[in-house]
């Protein structure tokens, strides 16, 4: 009879060959990036032309203290809040609709989805310019709108680029959540119906707390990409738009600390992304346990 | 179990407690034979350009053996990252390369250059001493002018005969000339001023007086938000407006944006540099246009031009360090410039040759002139560029001339911050 303890060991030695590649993958770049975060390290420090000087909580103490900082980072929670919402609903508005059409249209759906989904980023952003562009864009020709930049406006240009960022991650989630719905198992909502449910009354009682789970993971997964949007931003309002006044979080790292050498500020702001996505995500987490069920 | 997890982690923490240098960069060697790497800009255009230098190349192979020339085309908006690495590696680094003259004091202080000897190159001398200090620090010269770079105001000839108006005699006559052309074609813009376009704005600030910085013992402070700069950037914001260069247009613009609207023929006026001429005179406003010198304050003046340009150097680290001079010496040199020029229309950084091209090509004298009247140039420090990355300038001309700020605000944030860089 084995003991919980030899269990434990076996299932740890089960675990130590993805633990390893966890550990060099993410745990040795976090540790390099909160180390660089606490030194003044410059492109000088790197090729080695200048003594590396220890600053301790020094950038963060930099980046805490610039009113710019808390700016762009109020302006990075917003637009990745549109971003989720919009994400979540389309995606899950698309994912019902896929489950009540005829199967040629619920093939036509998925392609198109998937074609977006699968278009690199950059290539996406550039297209999309290409259609808003003030002059020549397909858009302003159809809306008759010629002349108007859909990139100079601030709310405007942060509208398109959300636009953007949905459509290239609407279809995980509709994916996702069609998966769900289809795995839910007949009987339920044959039994839900013979006991007369509405269909609201079906949807929220029985498809939703059933969807529960693939909808946290949706959630968190759409959290931690819309607040790490870079490419987006940086090729859509060319670099954080008219006086920056388009920049979020992570393109305003690369402009201020990576483009322009300071390795150690960069990093700490990295440091503060990652430890405000953590919290989030745990505090989402925590919200829905307090809520209801375990996951 | 636990403690041996635990003391695995602290015995890491512990070993590594500082992040990676890679140590002072090898002074390298000095083979004679093997491949020499090159790296040059790409152009919008490269094909003359790839051309001169293949002539070059093959002249060099021949003159010595067992040696070949590997040239690379780096994009310019990525080449401060190409550079980064190339100085944290010296395995991937070139032995000689092209580099723009702002960013030469940071690849200085970065390590990445090796300070050249003119003193055995005969042709050294007729270098322009105004543009030969643009490749020095600390008294110091780290790469070979190559070409140099000085803008003017373009302007359509045939808009102005139409509507009866001279070019501008000073700064000041700019904006009501601009907004009277626009007023009559409200399809032209009446100057394309671009509101990421620091070169375009920075001679209003240095007609007025004004600097982006200046000199206090061995370090910069900013100067951007004296009386007689801000003089300089309302002059050159107040073109960024509906009535002259929509904001909605122009303030996202650089230098090639801004041209590229004169050469779609979309604007009146444009502050272009010598190096554009060719690419308008293959444009809708070929044959239509004239250049001035850009005017000062006052009538007769000329506005001090930034003295861009490309140097080329040898890089520190070069396991053929003989070699990468005499390529240097060969490319940069008098026969090659003037191939360069009639190339590329790059502008001669010899002054003899400078002065021969100018005689053979009547159309270069309001940028001779220019030059002539003194140029001016960026802070030679490696602070220069963090600002330039973080784009101090054009945050601060965009802040005034479409996000409605104050520009007395705008501008003494603007030299917080580049004060902020020149401390650190």
């Amino acid at each position: 009879m084995r003991t919980a303890k030899g269990d434990g060991r076996i299932a740890f030695a089960y675990l130590v060959p993805a633990l390893l590649v966890l550990v060099g993958l993410m745990g040795y770049p976090i540790y390099q990036l909160v180390l660089i975060s606490l030194f003044d390290y410059g492109q000088e420090q790197v090729s080695g032309g200048a003594p590396l000087t220890f600053l301790g909580l020094g950038n963060y103490a930099t980046l805490l203290s610039q009113s710019r900082f808390w700016a762009v980072l109020g302006q990075t929670v917003g637009f990745a809040a549109v971003c989720v919402v919009g994400t979540l609903l389309v995606g899950a508005a698309l994912a019902v609709l896929a489950t009540r059409v005829r199967t040629w249209a619920r093939m036509a759906l998925f392609l198109a989805a998937l074609g977006a989904w699968a278009t690199p980023t950059v290539a996406g952003s550039t297209i999309w310019l290409f259609l808003f562009d003030a002059n020549f864009g397909f858009v302003n020709e159809v809306l008759g709108t010629t002349g108007l930049s859909w990139t100079y406006d601030k709310w405007l240009a942060f509208g398109l680029v959300a636009a953007q960022v949905i459509w290239c991650s609407f279809p995980f989630v509709m994916v996702t959540l069609y998966a769900g719905i289809k795995a839910i198992p007949g009987e339920v909502l044959e039994a839900a119906a013979l006991d007369g449910a509405s269909t609201t009354r079906t949807a929220t009682s029985v498809i939703l707390p059933l969807l529960r789970p693939l909808l946290i993971v949706v959630t968190i997964q759409s959290i931690i990409w819309d607040f790490k949007v870079f490419t987006q931003i940086y090729i859509m309002t060319n670099g954080g738009g008219i006086a920056g006044r388009n920049l979020v979080l992570n393109v305003y790292a690369y402009q201020q600390a990576f483009a322009a050498s300071e390795y150690g500020l960069g990093a700490s702001i990295g440091v503060v992304t990652t430890v405000l996505l953590l919290l989030v995500t745990l505090g989402y987490l925590r919200a829905l346990r307090r809520s209801g069920e375990a996951l | 179990m636990r403690f041996a997890v635990a003391a695995v982690v602290g015995a890491v923490v512990l070993a590594g407690c500082a992040p990676v240098q890679s140590g002072s960069a090898p002074t390298g060697g000095d083979e004679q034979a093997g491949q020499l790497r090159v790296w040059l800009f790409d152009e919008v255009n490269r094909g003359p350009k790839e051309a001169v230098v293949k002539e070059a190349i093959t002249e060099f192979e021949q003159a010595h053996q067992g040696v070949t020339v590997d040239v690379q085309y780096i994009q310019v908006q990525t080449r401060a990252e190409r550079f980064k690495a190339a100085f944290s590696d010296p395995k991937s680094a070139p032995d000689v390369a092209e580099f723009g003259n702002t960013d030469l004091a940071g690849y200085v202080a970065g390590g990445g250059f090796a300070d050249l000897d003119l003193g055995d190159w005969p042709e050294a001398k007729d270098l322009l001493p105004a543009v030969l200090d643009t490749g020095k620090v600390d008294g110091k010269v780290y790469g070979v002018p190559w070409y140099v770079g000085v803008r003017a105001l373009y302007y359509r000839t045939d808009v102005f005969q139409e509507l009866n108006l001279q070019p501008p005699a000073t700064l000041d006559e700019i904006a009501p000339l601009a907004r009277r052309i626009r007023a009559a074609k409200p399809d032209l813009l009446g100057i394309s001023a671009g509101g990421k376009y620091t070169y375009g704005a920075m001679p209003f600030v240095w007609a007025n007086g004004g600097d982006i910085a200046r000199k206090d013992g061995d370090k910069y402070v900013a100067a951007i938000d004296s009386a007689e700069s801000k003089a300089g950037l309302r002059q050159y914001t107040e073109l960024i407006a509906d009535d002259i260069c929509p904001p909605a247009q122009c303030a996202g613009n650089g230098g090639d944006a801004s041209v590229e609207a004169f050469r779609a023929g979309k604007a009146a006026m444009v502050v272009g540099g010598d190096f554009n001429r060719k690419s308008v005179d293959a444009s809708t406003a070929a044959g239509k246009y004239a250049v001035v010198p850009l005017p000062g304050k006052k009538a007769g003046e000329i506005a001090p031009a930034f003295a861009g340009g490309n140097l080329l150097g040898v890089m520190k680290g070069s396991e053929r360090r003989t070699l990468a001079n005499q390529f240097v010496r060969l490319l940069g040199g008098k026969e090659y410039q003037r191939k360069m020029f009639d190339a590329m229309g790059n502008l001669p950084t010899f002054g003899d040759v400078q002065a021969e091209v100018a005689k053979a090509n009547p159309v270069l004298e309001p940028f001779i002139e220019t030059l002539e009247a003194g140029t001016r140039f960026v802070p030679v420090t490696p602070n220069w560029a963090k600002i330039d990355a973080q784009a101090v300038l054009p945050t601060l001309l965009q802040q005034v001339a479409a996000g409605g700020e104050d520009l007395d605000k705008a501008a003494e944030d603007a030299a917080d911050q580049m004060n902020a860089a020149f401390g650190s």
